[in-house]
């Protein structure tokens, strides 16, 4: 029921211009649309018609939980994430579908990202017709459309220090089993360097919720995450 | 804040060309661990571990295994059994670590020597105690460590933990479980409310007419509303809490008839949870590094005692600032000390210090709450620099991701003092 009543006001607002005319901020949903169907379809349903497929449904996907699709069987990895809080808004969509492991780990989302900015805001222009009053959703926030988690060519670059590392490695094995174990915390050991990294700012710019890896991550350098992110992928 | 190239620069000065060629002429280096608890397995784990062979590391344990005081609580509410608390020392001696279980009785800060109970005397460059808390004579009018067979401290794991558990089970229907709540500082501050939640989920199954009556001397506890929150969402009406305003800090009791007195009313209870005030474990006392209030001050920038500095204190019986009295603040303390330790004796990089901690609690089956926060050392204190709390009114879902968070957290952490 609900569902019919969020396609009847976006079907409605489309009709009378208004989302087009808001969304240009994000990008362009007819544009979005055709990239929609070039990316995402294969996988996605947005609209009347939509169920899940490989993936789930898109509508409604504004302002709600990770993982929130009654019956869809998501992954173990954003289903924590969603029981974490997070939360889909232009920002968390952003660096979502710009590379999906960077913001969930274990996503089950088999798709390399959308690395180029505009075509990602064309398709949050369009997936944003399809949600709950989109005269209510946020448009492009101050900040407009950063490209999350900023990181640049030489924080990617920098070499970890390995000696560094163990010794910062010692706090974060209170938690995170050395064995790789997975149990209640994901495991961490034998990632690739970069994945590990950028997961690593992501929670130190708050762009992954979890109060406890936020708090880890922002007292760490870039120095000191590289240096970590070197270690880590070492032991076995 | 520290660059890091300085600070290394720095230390190697400090640690490789000045400490290490004191020891010169002496085999291996000797650093004794007094306690094989949450910072003290971990610190002897790690010095031989990250030692790889340079250190003679022993460790003194009065008991064969350990069990947790974390989780302890789990076990009264039914949902973990004691032997999955209980750990052995087979991975610390694996590691390399000379483990002895004994009593430590004495310490010669001046010879260097620790006096073990059945008579050997052990040798040290470094010390570290770690022998976590022993409770105040006469904290509780009327309490002692005799009546402690009579009404539960239940706050060193083991037997009396045991014993707390059997005397629920066995109070009549529409009984009374009293507490009496600790002063600050105490180890483990949610500790004695994480545990009224758990008996209460107990009661509220097997005798649901029982009442719970907590006798706190303190205005306000640890995430307190977090809990009240709980309390009355789980358990209406079953728990009532007396603080100092209404005598909650002048109680007395009687084990002999099982009563409680407060504010000169007595009133007959079926279960008494008395859990007084604390001090350093008494071996620290002994050593003779605790100051009038019974707790050992230390160097917030290593944990090195500062009544002497051949000595580390961790864990519980250290007096260092922000951080509360837990496993997890215990371990991350160790860690710190041990790098310093190898810094000062084999030269070691040693890098600053950073410490956190984190506490979860479970109010009741899934809802789990946790509070923790990151420290750095100042020169005076190690401060806290962030922290968090569980919020009221979070979801279920959020909660239960917390509780399997606490699940993943037991078996880290005792991986990483047991090996
Ligand atoms: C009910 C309860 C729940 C708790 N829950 C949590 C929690 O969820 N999370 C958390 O982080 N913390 C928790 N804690 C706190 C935690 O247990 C302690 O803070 C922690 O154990 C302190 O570590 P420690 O090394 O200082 O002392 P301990 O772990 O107590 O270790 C001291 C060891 O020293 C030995 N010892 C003492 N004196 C001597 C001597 N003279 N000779 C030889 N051996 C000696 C003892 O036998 C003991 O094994 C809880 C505590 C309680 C009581
Ligand atoms: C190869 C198939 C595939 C492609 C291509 C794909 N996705 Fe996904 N997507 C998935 C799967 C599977 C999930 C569920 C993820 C999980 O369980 O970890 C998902 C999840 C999502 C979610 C989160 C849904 C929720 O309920 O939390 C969003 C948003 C999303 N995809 C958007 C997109 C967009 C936009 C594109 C195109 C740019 C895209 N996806 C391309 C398979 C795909
Ligand atoms: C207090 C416990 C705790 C400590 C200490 C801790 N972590 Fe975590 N970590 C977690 C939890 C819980 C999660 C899952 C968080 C989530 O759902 O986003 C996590 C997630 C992660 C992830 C992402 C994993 C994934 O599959 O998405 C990485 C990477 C990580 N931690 C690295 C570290 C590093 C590096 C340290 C030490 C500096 C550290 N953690 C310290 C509890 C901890």
């Amino acid at each position: 029921m609900r569902a019919a009543a969020i396609l009847a006001l976006a079907a409605l607002a489309c009709l009378a211009g208004v989302s087009g005319a808001r969304a240009d901020a994000i990008g362009d949903p007819a544009r979005g649309e055709a990239i929609f169907d070039k990316e995402c379809a294969r996988c996605h349903m947005v609209g009347p018609e939509a169920r899940d497929r490989i993936g789930p449904a898109l509508n409604g996907i504004f302002g709600r939980r990770a993982a929130a699709a009654e019956g869809f069987a998501y992954s173990k990895s954003i289903t924590r994430m969603g029981n974490d809080g997070l939360t889909w808004t232009l920002e968390t969509l952003e660096a979502y579908i710009e590379n999906p492991k960077a913001l969930v780990s274990g996503t089950r989302m088999n798709y390399r990202g959308l690395r180029d900015e505009a075509a990602r805001g064309d398709v949050l222009a369009y997936l944003r017709e399809w949600s709950d009053k989109p005269q209510n959703i946020p448009e492009a926030e101050p900040s407009a459309l950063p490209s999350m988690p900023v990181l640049s060519a030489e924080v990617l670059a920098l070499q970890g220090d390995l000696a560094w590392g163990e010794y910062l490695s010692a706090e974060c094995l209170t938690c995170h089993k050395r064995d790789g174990s997975d149990e209640g915390i994901p495991s961490i050991t034998q990632w690739p360097v970069e994945d590990f990294v950028i997961a690593m700012h992501a929670y130190k710019q708050s762009l992954r919720p979890h109060p406890v890896m936020q708090m880890m991550a922002s007292r760490l350098s870039d120095e000191e995450i590289a240096a970590l992110a070197a270690y880590f992928a070492t032991i076995d | 804040m520290l660059n890091r190239r300085t600070f290394l620069g720095t230390t190697i000065a400090a640690g490789g060309v000045l400490a290490a060629p004191a020891l010169f002429g002496q085999a291996k280096p000797r650093v004794v661990v007094i306690g094989g608890g949450a910072g003290g397995a971990t610190a002897a784990r790690y010095l031989a571990k990250d030692g790889a062979g340079a250190l003679d590391v022993t460790l003194i344990e009065a008991n064969p295994t350990y069990t947790t005081c974390f989780f302890s609580n789990l076990y009264i509410g039914g949902f973990r059994t004691i032997e999955s608390l209980e750990h052995g020392y087979g991975g610390i001696a694996a590691a390399g670590v000379n483990v002895i279980h004994d009593l430590a009785t004495g310490v010669d800060r001046a010879a260097r020597t620790v006096t073990l109970a059945g008579g050997q005397v052990v040798a040290y460059d470094r010390l570290v105690l770690s022998p976590g808390i022993d409770f105040r004579d006469d904290a509780v009018p009327g309490w002692s460590l005799d009546a402690a067979e009579i009404m539960p401290h239940a706050y060193k794991a083991g037997p009396q933990t045991k014993l707390l558990r059997a005397q629920i089970e066995a109070m009549p229907q529409g009984g009374l479980f009293a507490m009496v709540a600790p002063p600050n500082p105490y180890r483990c501050p949610p500790g004695p409310y994480e545990r009224i939640s758990m008996v209460a989920h107990v009661l509220k199954q097997s005798n649901p007419t029982a009442k719970i009556l907590v006798l706190d001397p303190k205005e306000k506890f640890a995430k307190q509303a977090l809990f009240e929150e709980g309390w009355q969402r789980h358990y209406d009406g079953m728990i009532e809490v007396v603080g100092p305003d209404f005598g909650g800090a002048a109680v007395e009791v009687r084990p002999g008839t099982m009563e409680v007195v407060v504010d000169g009313t007595a009133q007959k209870v079926d279960v008494c949870n008395v859990i007084p005030a604390q001090m350093a474990g008494k071996i620290a006392q002994i050593a003779g590094v605790t100051d009038d209030k019974g707790w050992a001050p230390v160097d917030p920038a290593n944990m090195k005692s500062k009544m002497d500095e051949n000595v580390y204190v961790l864990g519980d019986s250290s007096a260092q600032g922000d951080m509360p009295k837990s496993g997890y603040s215990a371990n991350s303390q160790a860690k710190v000390a041990a790098l310093s330790i190898r810094g000062e004796l084999t030269g070691a990089k040693v890098f600053p210090a950073k410490y956190s901690n984190t506490c979860w609690s479970l109010i009741a089956p899934d809802d789990g709450v946790k509070v923790g926060a990151a420290y750095e050392p100042t020169p005076e204190k190690i401060a806290s620099v962030s922290s968090f709390v569980s919020q009221a009114g979070e979801d279920a879902a959020l909660r239960k991701a917390t509780y399997e968070e606490s699940l993943g957290w037991y078996a880290g952490i005792t991986a990483d003092m047991f090996g």
